[in-house]
Formats: C-alpha cells, structure tokens, sequence
C-alpha cells in the first residue's frame, strides 16, 4: 500500500489516494448498508501517519458513518452490514479474527458531546489504563498527568483531580474527553465534530490542542466548521449523500477544488 | 382584559391542575388517616390502660364510686364511651361477675406468679422473661391461653429474617436480569424477556405460597438437609420470587436511562459489553437500583400471604431454618379471633403501627442515600 497517486481528475466514487507518506489507513472500495439502504457508496480512502485529516460535507453525506466505521462503532448497530476493506497498518480491522476491542485500543474516539463518566477526574482518566491491565497506583498517576497536561487541562485541574468530572465546564469536559483517549496511547484519534457544542474560546483551545496533538498521533476529524478545517488539517475528503467527491491536500481543497461540487460546498454556496 | 385575566384566562387547565393537585394532597392525607387510625387503636398499650393480670384485687361492688372513672375502665376492660352509658345497675352487675370470674379461677393458678402480671406492660412486650414452668428467660408469643405472652420480639425477628432472605436472593438476580436485558441481551431477546419477567409480579402471592408450600418445600430440603420442611428460608425464596418482578423492572428502567454517551465513551476506549455494563452503566445507574431494592424491602417487609402459607410458628431464633411468624402474618392471622377491644386487638394494632413506622423510617433512609448517590454522582456532594 506503499503507492502514492497524486489526485487525478476521477468521478465520483473512483479511488482516489493522496498521502504523503505510506498511509496508515486504507480504505478500499467500502460500501455501508443501514439495512437496505447504502449509506456509503464505494469509499476509497487513504490516510497517512500523523496527519490532521477533516472529513467535511452536509449533514448526512455519511462522514460520521465512515469516521465510526474506523474503531468498528458501528458494529453496535444492529442490520449494519459493510462491504469492501478498510486497513489500518496492513491489517484488515474487518477481517474475521480480528477483536474489536483491540482494535479501540489501537483507534481512540472523541465524541461530538462530551461524555466524561460520572467519576472523579482522575477516574476518567485512569479508567482506560486499568481497562487494559495498568495497576500500580505511581505508573497511574504519572500517566494520568501526563495526558492531562497533553490535554492542556492539568493546571486547571491538579487541585481536584478527585472530584467529579461532571462539575468541570464543556470545554474541560471535552479535553478531559480527550486526555481520556491520549492516555491509552492509541495511534489513532477519530474526532466526530469535537468542538460543534463548544463556544469559539473552547473551540480555539480545542482546536491548538488538536496541532499539538499531530506529533504524536494520527488525527482524522469530522467537522461541520469550514474554517476549522481549514485551519487544523493537512488533508480534507468532501463526501457528499454517501460519496467521496474529492479528496487532497486541504490547501488545495480550499483554494483550488477540482470538482464543481467541492468548490460549492467550501465557498458556502449549498450544504 | 387581555394580559390581567389570570387563571381565568385558561379555566380548563386551571381546574384540571388543581383536581391534581387535590388528589395528590388526598394521598398524603389517606396515609396520614390510616397511620392515625391504627395508632389510636394501639394508644392504651402505650398509656398502660390495658391490663391481662389474671389474678386481680377483686372491687366489691358496693365500693363502686370510691373508683375513678379510668380504674373502673382499666378494671372492667371497657371503654370510657361504654362506661358513660352504662346504668348504675348494670355497672353493678358487670363488677358482680368480675368477682364471680376471680372467685373461679383455680386455685393452682391463685399462686402461679404469671397469673399477676400485666403482660402489656413493656417489659413483658419487649424483654425476655423468664415464665413458670420455662428454665431461662425467654420471648414468648403466645396470645392465647390462660397467660397471654405478647413478646413482639420473635414477630420482629421473623419479619427480618424472612424480608432479609427474601433480598438476598432476589436483589442481586433481578439486578443481574435488568443488566442482561438492558445491556448484553440482543433486542429480539430483550423483547421477550422483559414482559415475562415482568409477568411474575401478576402471579396472586397466593398461589406463590401455594407453590413454595407444595414443591420449592420438598425441593429446598432434599438439597439443604434441614430438619424443619416449612422455615423462613422457604419463605424468604418464595418472598423473593414475588419480590424479583418489582426489583427488576425498576432497575431495568434505571439502567437503559443511562446515557448511552457514556456506554460509547467506554467501548470506544476498548471496553468489552461486560466492562462497559458493570463498571460504567450499573455505577451510573446506582441511585435507581437502589431505590428499586429499597422498593423490593417494602414490598418484602408487607408480603402476608406467602409467610403465613408457608411457616408462622412465632419461634424467637435467628436461624433461617427454623420457622417464622411476621408481623403482617400475625396480624391478619389472629386479628378475626382478638376480641375487639382488648389486650390482644390492641396489641395487633400496636404491631401494625409499629411496621409503618418502621417502613416509613426504612423508606426515609433509603431516599436519603439515594439523594446521596445522586449528588456525588451529578458532582455536587
């Protein structure tokens, strides 16, 4: 999967794949079915290492779907069925022997609305690391801190790591969010829309965050804030009622889409 | 006019509110008439106006206005309503057979120390004594019989014993079944499951006796070895299963209430379903289960029938294998043959009065904790 194609002029649906390393992710060919209808048309994707990655498009063109089908969410769906392949480091997370719960340690996910548990700070954070085995109450706190504070969120929080977590603000409730993913050091953070419910200095902090975060982790974000793509992702994929329409580097995306729909859609003339 | 119309404006929904609130006041007021009700039927245990010493100082009749009012009362077991209507000669004639009933008490009796006592007075309600004819003190309920022993202690006991026995088996399986059926089980599963466990609760508690009376009996013993067939521990299963269908679709409400964000949340920080359901979900789900076994204990505490079918020897024991006698059983047991008006009647009501207040004081506890898990859950402690 070592191949680089530059973005050729391709219909709709056809693959297409831009990365400027090996990428990470390959999806190939990956239709989803809500039981009888075809949520995603024949995606063809690849996603490259330790990049920031939007996925933009009006409501419903199925860019959520695609970010969940990433950590297999939406095997939790009942008549979801899926077609195609879609690998990550080489490895078909579709394939039969593959455990689903390994693999959501590999892909972490923030999610639109915060959704701390109703535990302490600390408790959130630490929940993952004992999910998977981390015991030592020292290892737990240094690990702890140091996704806090990869989460710009430790001064705020050091005095009271042991209350709860639904007393912070939505802001802090989303960078606990994602301490709570970083902690488990996965490769991969999906972020579905992470700042839509956040005012614009909530979604500043987010957002400087998210660059941050670039260096150590692969970052594929939804998003419906034009201007947030524009500012954090190196690569942006415009899906439109299913479809992949276009697929580059964001710069060009924005400035100089090949396709009349993308050029529509980021110029805010429908969508 | 226009905006200064009030209620006026909307008659309607003006009636309708306060026909609500009406009836809700009307609940308050109902509880409130019925604890008040069966409390005054107890009050003159505990003014210490009743008496059952058998062997009393006989009044001559002629003696009749050197008494008060209350002494004659207390002396002829009668109330102050039926001693205010009473002609002279038929008050004269009630003492003449009271002195006849003492002269017939056998002589045997005449030196039994029991033959004194005044069994309602709170020592011989709450302590153990130690009666002729028994070699160590003991609490003895036995409201018949020459000496009435009213011990409510063994009634308490029973009561615990089966409502306690009653919890732990059903607590932690109906609990177990709202998990399963809110979190792992599949839709199609679910959608059977849920009214069928649900059905139980419209089982008549009646034929559960029946049931646990005829087969879980037999069963119980062939596995346990105990020598007792009918016991508390009978009753307490049979308790439970009656008791299950309450716990468990409460805790069930209680558990698929809880934000499915959080059930994401921790699948997709690679949670397993069963992770995610006993760590996440039951934790958050916690105030509601346990109002639902706070709910389970009152249901347990006020099931009659099933105890009364299944074992009502009022043994004072702690173990869960001999048998037990609860205070609803011995209420609804014996309160057709109290005569109304006496020791034993006002005894029964005391007994009642007692467990509402004893369930009213449990219900209080338990929504206090839960308030208190609400809150430390919601952050606020």
């Amino acid at each position: 999967m070592a191949e680089i194609t530059m973005p050729k002029m391709n219909l709709p649906g056809t693959a297409t794949t831009v990365s400027a390393s090996a990428p990470l992710i390959a999806i190939e060919n990956l239709s989803l079915y809500y039981g009888a209808s075809k949520a995603l048309k024949n995606i063809s994707l690849g996603l490259g290492e330790k990049v920031v990655t939007a996925f933009i498009g009006p409501s419903g063109c199925g860019k959520s779907t695609l970010l969940r089908c990433l950590n297999r969410m939406n095997d939790l769906i009942d008549n979801v069925r899926i077609e195609g392949s879609c690998k990550i480091g080489g490895h078909d997370i579709y394939a039969k022997d593959v455990d689903a719960i390994e693999l959501r340690k590999r892909v972490g996910m923030v999610f639109q609305k915060s959704n701390p548990f109703p535990k302490s700070i600390y408790e959130n954070v630490a929940y993952g690391l004992r999910l998977h085995g981390m015991k030592a109450k020292s290892e737990l706190d240094a690990v702890v801190e140091k996704s806090l504070r990869g989460a710009a969120l430790w001064d705020e929080v050091k005095d009271r790591l042991h209350s709860s977590a639904l007393g912070l603000s939505g802001g802090q409730q989303q960078r606990l969010c994602i301490a709570r993913a970083i902690a488990i050091r996965p490769e991969i953070i999906l972020m579905d829309e992470p700042a839509s419910a956040l005012d614009p200095l909530a979604t500043a902090r987010i957002e400087e965050l998210i660059l941050e975060l670039k260096k150590e982790f692969t970052i594929v974000i939804v998003t419906h804030n034009m201007q947030q793509a524009a500012r954090i992702s190196d690569y942006t994929a415009f899906f439109y009622i299913g479809e992949l329409i276009e697929f580059d580097t964001t710069a060009k995306i924005f400035t100089n889409p090949s396709k009349r729909q993308t050029e529509d859609y980021v110029t805010g003339r429908f969508g | 006019m226009g905006i200064h119309r009030g209620h006026k404006a909307r008659p309607a929904e003006w009636l309708a509110e306060k026909f609500i609130f009406l009836v809700s006041l009307s609940a308050i007021l109902m509880v409130l008439l019925i604890f008040l009700f069966v409390a005054r039927e107890a009050l003159p245990v505990l003014f210490g106006e009743t008496n059952t010493a058998l062997v009393q100082k006989p009044i001559p009749p002629d003696e009749v206005d050197k008494h008060s009012a209350a002494e004659l009362e207390a002396y002829l077991e009668i109330t102050p309503d039926q001693l205010a209507r009473m002609s002279k000669e038929t008050l004269r004639s009630l003492m003449d057979v009271k002195v006849e009933a003492q002269n017939d008490i056998p002589e045997e009796f005449r030196n039994d120390p029991d033959a004194r006592i005044n069994t309602t007075e709170w020592q011989y309600l709450l302590k153990a004594h130690q009666w002729s004819g028994y070699d160590k003190p003991e609490h003895i309920w036995q409201p018949v019989g020459q000496v009435k022993k009213f011990n409510i202690i063994p009634l308490f006991v029973g009561t615990l014993k089966v409502t306690l026995i009653g919890l732990f088996f059903a607590v932690p399986l109906a609990v177990g079944a709202a998990i399963y059926v809110s979190q792992l089980a599949r839709p199609r599963t679910r959608e059977i499951l849920k009214p069928v466990i649900e059905m139980l609760s419209g089982i008549p508690s009646v034929v559960v006796g029946f049931f646990a009376l005829l087969v879980m009996a037999t069963v119980l013993q062939s596995i346990f070895h105990y020598q007792t067939r009918l016991n508390a521990f009978v009753a307490g299963i049979a308790l439970g299963f009656a008791v299950i269908p309450v716990i468990f679709s409460i805790a069930e409400d209680a558990l698929t209430s809880v934000p499915r964000a959080y059930t994401q949340g921790a699948l997709a920080l690679g949670a397993s379903r069963w992770q995610t359901a006993w760590q996440i979900v039951l934790p958050a789900a916690l105030p509601g289960v346990f109002a639902a076994a706070v709910l389970g204990f009152g249901r347990a505490i006020g099931e009659t029938m099933i105890v009364l079918m299944v074992c009502s020897a009022s043994v004072m024991s702690w173990s869960i294998f001999d048998s037990a006698r609860s205070i609803t059983t011995t209420i609804a047991a014996e309160m057709a043959e109290a005569v109304s008006g006496g020791p034993h009647y006002r005894i029964l009501f005391l007994l009642g009065a007692l467990l509402f207040a004893a369930t009213f004081l449990s219900n209080m506890a338990g929504d206090f904790v839960i308030h208190r898990f609400k809150q430390k859950l919601e952050g606020k402690k």
